[in-house]
């Protein structure tokens, strides 16, 4: 069956590639793979019938869940495969003439189409729950697909998605009920459950077997389209024909009816499931029968037709007695047989005149005898005309439930007479089908019919042969579904033998009361038919029946209202809505908890640390900060009180026994500050908080809860903290393996090599992510050498008023200008003598080159003493801030010959390098060796490889901080200038207000020489540059 | 295991001040606020160390639990030069909305207050289709096959159709599928007017 199964699913994978090369021929060659596996089928035979009564393979698949990959070919899977593989088989043959050459997508549905089979079979013979369950939904799926072929049609994509949405939500509830089933059971193995079904239907777990039962039910009655799911059904006939004939006629519909036949043997006694099955099954098929003569569409009236006999056949075969077991699987093979054939009949009709409306065929017996005849059989199989497959499965039917309802349940009487009339409508519906497509009809002029290929016939008229021999002929049929009608067999003394009990299948009973019923329906039925203006006028007097389409359309609409109305009441597009929400959130739950457990607070708390007694002062140096920061309206008082809490938490650190983290947060600090003011000089002093003074309270409730929160949810977590504390483990490891004496920067480089890898990642992603911000293309390497710069032309002021204090200031600052400093700032020269300072410029020649060989002594201690990459990295950062400080974007450029992009990637690499050597010598991934070695004048020396690591960290992060200043210091300073030298149409708006009161200022007269200010600037810029050069 | 609560106090007043900037408008005061947070979270890890300590420099004669406790340092080492290189790119991005826009505030999500107008009638799901009666419509006989509908009309397609607080007409409707909607107007707080 694996292999069966493989076959089916590998050929659908190829089947596209098949189709490019032989068009819509490949059909034939899928047909193939059901045919054989029919042809397999039939080999079979034997196994299931005579030898062991099964044919059973199971591999394991994922046992911690119990599922494994089981199958069972029994008597009922076997008679199921019969219509599966063969209808399958025929309906491909036929899709190689019903297609056109010129079609799209062939490959697609073709290979669809095959898996489709192949799923269905898997269907019928899994005997896993879950695997069943597999195959369920994969039939679904492929089921969305096909009915979904013609998807530039609205009603095609709208059909399959309502297929879709009802099977789905059935299955869904399907598979709550199996799982509850197998887990009642202890066990997922079907044929298991079935085994001991009647200690789980009755004992302690009858409940919840019953409970299952019902949404397994669920499952099956919205896949076969019983009331009330009905609708799908006949919306699902925008699929393409051979699709409906398969799908919706002969296999999927029938996966429900499958379900109800596995479990009946088993579940049919517990408690919900003869109401559900026989009274949704008999509404089915009268509502079926009823819809379907009004349809004027012959593809809808077999769509109704085929919901009607969907009914029909839940009933017969959850009913539960060995009879209607017998029955039911032979009515299941007959319908199979003459839907399909019906449906491949209309098919062709549309294929060759182009039209299913009644009211626009005419005469299409004459123009195709053939296959009038053999839609005849069908439709007369379908009536239950004697002779034919129907008539046989029907009588045993009607045998059934005749002594059913003899047994003395007034419902049996019910059910009875219900199914009758069912049949009548059945009879009716049928008759009018054969009318509607073939009959020649007053008024209406004959419809045009090309001629049907034989090869175009092939398929339904061998369907139709089926239903002649399965009807003169029953015997066959009735060995193969007797093993299954056993299962229903009363063990009672003197009830016979299981043959006995369940009947057998015959052309001719005898004068019994089922054939009465039968000759009844007959007449009532053709009554119907003759009389159909007087049927279909009492039709259209009853208005407003209940529409199952138009249920589903008003429960989307609402479900989308619903949607649309909290997405428009919790969708709000504001972030502090949002925030508000998920912030409040975070402290209800935990302090709910909090109070409600009520847990003593810990014993061991103390507010003042006896070995660090300083804690408190510093702490109220942090929370003034923070709240000074919190106050603040102006946006630097805002930067520097934040930039307290930093440097107080700093000095936690130290008092704290953190000597590494002191000095990171103060190196890290100080660059924040430089990069808050580099980054926000453009932006406006005034930091307003236009919140208004209703939210601001909530901001006060929700700030003071979480922090309240926090503080006890940290003392309480600390408070349960049982364990010993794996750090304690880690001044050894450090010193004898990490050969370190710092145990935090060994425990970075070495013990957690991985973490910090990961960390200057994230730092190499973020330098990128500024510079993309603020250069938007490119990283900023394009920055030219300074020599090709006219001197003291960086950062010039534009015009000032003059006459005003700045025009002063700037005249002196000038009157100093001169490129004889050259020689203490390499590219200083290039600044503006306004913008210079000559201490600034001093002390940074003094101290430079000091913090650099600093920042290598902090790298390379690190290892022993306080220090490390990240601090090393940090120093060297802010040396590089103060060279750009004192003397401009050029002076950065020159004391940085390399980019900002290249030391990432070089301090990445380094890293991972010091990570993969060691592994392909032989070790770990980031394995340290410690190496030592005798040097003349050093001395001993002794090298950890870690070092290796850590220069990478180092120049990262050297990276980073150049990044954020070519970012935020180079690159805004060249905004800034290309602004100020911009005409007054791209300045800002308040810009553009001042120039014009300057402007009016001009024409009032108030400063007469006003005009002197724009020519004087560029006079003082040669004169200045006329010096520097002399 | 013994709790600071020195340390665990400052960190919730870190915490509080931190909340409360992030809950603000001004993206400057939302950069702050988070820097807050993260400081208050560092003392937080700070404080699963328990007593203060020795600094972590091995030396023979210290027993393990006379150090302050290594792995949480090694921890927030890292988080400090995480945060700062956050820190770095909130300031490109509080930069970039400035040079783009002009602002230094947080904007109400106009895409999503226009989700919130969408109206209900979508025309994929809702549209009227008439029946089809061939699978060839080329080869059909006679009209369109208008006309034919098993279903009842649906009263609504040549209406208006409820679209957040207003109507619009139904063929209008799909277009408000499409971004850049005019069917919105924001209100100064929170969203929808």
């Amino acid at each position: 069956m694996i292999t069966v199964l493989a076959v089916q699913f590998t050929v659908a994978a190829v089947a596209p590639f098949l189709f490019r090369v032989w068009g819509r021929n490949a059909f034939y060659a899928l047909a193939v793979v059901p045919a054989a596996s029919f042809a397999w089928l039939l080999f079979q035979h034997g196994a299931v019938y005579s030898g062991p009564g099964e044919v059973t393979e199971v591999i394991p698949w994922i046992p911690g869940l119990k599922l494994e990959f089981a199958f069972r070919l029994d008597p009922l899977a076997w008679v199921m495969s019969l219509l599966v593989l063969g209808v399958g088989a025929l309906v491909l043959v036929y899709c190689a003439r019903y297609f056109s050459k010129k079609d799209q997508d062939l490959g697609g549905f073709g290979a669809q189409l095959l898996a489709f089979a192949g799923a269905m079979f898997g269907l019928v013979v899994a005997d896993d729950l879950l695997l069943l369950f597999i195959f369920w939904e994969l039939t679904t799926i492929l089921s969305y697909l096909l009915i979904g072929f013609a998807r530039t049609r609205l009603a095609a994509r709208r059909s399959a998605l309502q297929a879709l949405m009802v099977t789905t939500a059935g299955g869904l509830a399907m598979l709550v009920g199996l799982i509850m089933l197998g887990h009642a059971a202890g066990t997922y193995r079907i044929s298991a459950i079935l085994a001991e079904a009647p200690t789980l239907a009755t004992g302690p777990t009858s409940e919840i077997v019953a409970a299952a039962v019902v949404l397994i039910l669920i499952g099956a009655i919205s896949k076969s389209a019983l009331v009330p799911f009905h609708f799908w059904l006949p919306g699902a006939m925008a699929a393409p024909t051979p699709v409906s004939a398969y799908l919706h006629a002969a296999a999927m519909v029938k996966a429900g009816i499958y379900l109800v036949a596995r479990l009946a043997p088993g579940f049919s006694e517990t408690a919900y499931w003869q109401a559900i099955v026989l009274g949704l099954g008999l509404a089915t098929m009268l509502v079926g029968g009823y819809r379907a003569l009004r349809q004027t569409d012959i593809k809808l009236i077999l769509a109704y037709g085929t919901v009607s006999q969907l009914g029909f056949l839940t009933m017969v075969v959850g009913l539960g007695t060995p009879e209607a077991a017998l029955a039911g699987l032979a009515m299941l093979l007959a319908h199979g047989l003459f839907k399909a054939t019906l449906f491949l009949v209309v098919g062709i009709i549309d294929h060759q005149s182009g039209t299913r409306d009644v009211r626009k065929l005419s005469g299409v017996f004459r123009s195709s005898r053939a296959l009038g005849i053999v839609a005849g059989i069908g439709a007369a199989s379908m009536a239950g005309v004697p002779l034919l497959a129907g008539f046989v499965a029907k009588e045993s039917v009607l045998e059934a439930f005749v002594h059913h309802a003899a047994a003395g349940d007034p419902w049996g009487v019910a059910v009875l007479a219900g199914i009758v009339l069912g049949s009548i409508l059945t009879f009716a519906y049928s008759a009018r089908f054969m009318w509607g497509a073939f009959a020649v009809k007053a008024g209406v002029e004959p419809t045009p019919f090309k001629a049907v290929k034989p090869s175009f016939l092939a398929a339904p008229a061998l369907l139709s042969l089926l239903t002649i021999v399965y009807g003169v002929w029953p015997a066959p049929v009735d060995a193969w579904v007797q093993p299954y009608a056993a299962l229903f067999a009363s063990t009672a003394a003197d009830a016979g033998t299981p043959g006995e009990q369940a009947g057998h299948l015959a052309l001719w009973h005898g004068f019994t009361p089922a054939l009465g019923l039968t000759a009844l329906t007959f007449a009532l039925g053709l009554a119907m038919h003759f009389g159909r203006t007087l049927v279909e006028r009492a039709q259209s007097r009853v208005p407003g029946w209940i529409d199952g389409d138009r249920v589903y359309q008003l429960s989307i609409g609402a479900l989308d209202d619903a949607a649309v109305w909290i997405t428009g009441r919790t969708q709000r597009g504001s972030l502090y809505f949002y925030l508000s929400v998920i912030l409040s959130m975070a402290f209800v739950l935990p302090l709910t908890t909090m109070l409600v457990a009520g847990k003593p607070l810990p014993t061991d708390l103390f507010l003042i640390d006896p070995y660090s007694p300083l804690q408190p002062v510093v702490g109220a140096a942090i929370v003034i900060g923070a709240l000074a920061a919190v106050k603040a309206n102006r946006r630097f008082l805002a930067v520097l009180m934040v930039s307290v809490t930093g440097y107080g938490i700093a000095l936690m650190f130290a008092l704290q026994g953190a000597p590494d983290l002191a000095l990171t947060q103060m190196l890290v600090e100080t660059i924040i500050l430089v990069a808050f003011v580099l980054a926000m000089r453009s932006l406006p002093a005034e930091l307003r908080d236009r919140t208004g003074g209703r939210y601001r309270v909530v901001r006060v409730i929700i700030g003071a809860a979480f922090g309240v929160t926090m503080v006890f949810a940290a003392i309480y977590a600390m408070g349960a903290r049982v364990a010993v504390p794996v750090s304690l483990e880690f001044p050894t490891l450090a010193y004898e393996g990490g050969g370190g004496l710092n145990i935090v920067n060994v425990t970075l480089v070495d013990i957690r090599a991985w973490d910090t890898f990961g960390e200057i990642s994230v730092l190499a992603l973020a330098a990128t992510g500024v510079a993309s911000l603020i250069f938007v293309r490119g990283r900023g390497d394009r920055l030219g050498a300074s020599p090709a710069v006219a001197e003291g032309s960086v950062g010039r002021q534009p015009a000032v008023d003059p006459g005003s204090r700045e025009a002063a200031a700037l005249a002196i600052s000038r009157k100093f200008a001169s490129s004889a400093r050259d020689a203490w700032i390499v590219a200083g020269r290039t600044l503006a003598p306004e913008r210079r300072s000559i201490i600034f410029e001093v002390v940074t020649r003094l101290i430079f080159h000091s913090l650099i060989i600093f920042s290598l002594y902090l790298l390379l201690a690190g290892h022993n003493l306080p220090g490390g990459g990240f601090a090393g990295g940090l120093t060297a950062g802010i040396a590089l801030g103060i060279r750009y400080l004192a003397g401009g974007r050029f002076e950065l450029r020159e004391a940085t010959p390399v980019g900002a992009g290249t030391l990432l990637g070089i301090g990445l690499a380094t890293a991972a390098a010091s990570g993969v050597v060691p592994l392909l010598l032989g070790g770990q991934v980031f394995q340290t060796a410690i190496i030592e070695i005798w040097l003349p004048v050093f001395g001993d020396i002794k090298f950890v490889t870690s070092t290796i690591f850590d220069i990478g960290v180092y120049v990262v992060v050297v990276g980073l901080v150049l990044d954020v200043l070519r970012s935020l210091g180079s690159e805004i300073d060249e905004h800034f200038e290309e602004q100020a030298g911009a005409p007054a149409e791209e300045l800002s708006a308040e810009e553009a207000a001042a120039e014009e009161a300057a402007a009016e200022a001009v024409a009032d007269g108030v400063l007469a020489g006003a005009g002197t200010g724009e020519g004087h600037e560029p006079g003082l810029s040669t004169e200045t540059t006329a010096k520097g050069q002399g | 295991m013994s709790v600071n609560l020195t340390l665990l106090i400052v960190m919730g007043a870190l915490y509080a001040c931190g909340i409360y900037l992030i809950l603000e408008r001004s993206l400057t005061r939302v950069l702050l606020g988070l820097m807050l947070l993260a400081n208050a979270t560092n003392l937080l890890i700070l404080a699963t160390g328990g007593y203060a300590g020795l600094a972590p420099f091995y030396s023979k004669d210290t027993g393990a639990n006379e150090y302050a406790d290594p792995l949480p340092q090694a921890l927030i080492l890292t988080s400090i030069v995480i945060s700062f290189a956050v820190t770095a790119f909130m300031l490109g991005i509080i930069y970039r909305t400035w040079v783009l826009a002009r602002q230094d505030e947080i904007q109400d999500d106009i895409e999503d207050l226009r989700v919130a107008e969408t109206p209900r009638f979508d025309a994929e799901d809702d549209a009227e289709i008439p029946a089809e009666t061939s699978e060839f419509p080329l080869t059909m006989l006679g009209g369109d096959g208008t006309g034919i509908s098993d279903h009842a009309d649906h009263a609504e397609s040549e209406e208006s159709v409820p679209a957040g607080a207003k109507n619009i007409p139904a063929k209008d409707a799909a277009a408000e599928e499409q971004p850049g909607s005019q069917n919105v107007t924001p209100g100064p707080e929170g969203g929808v007017k």
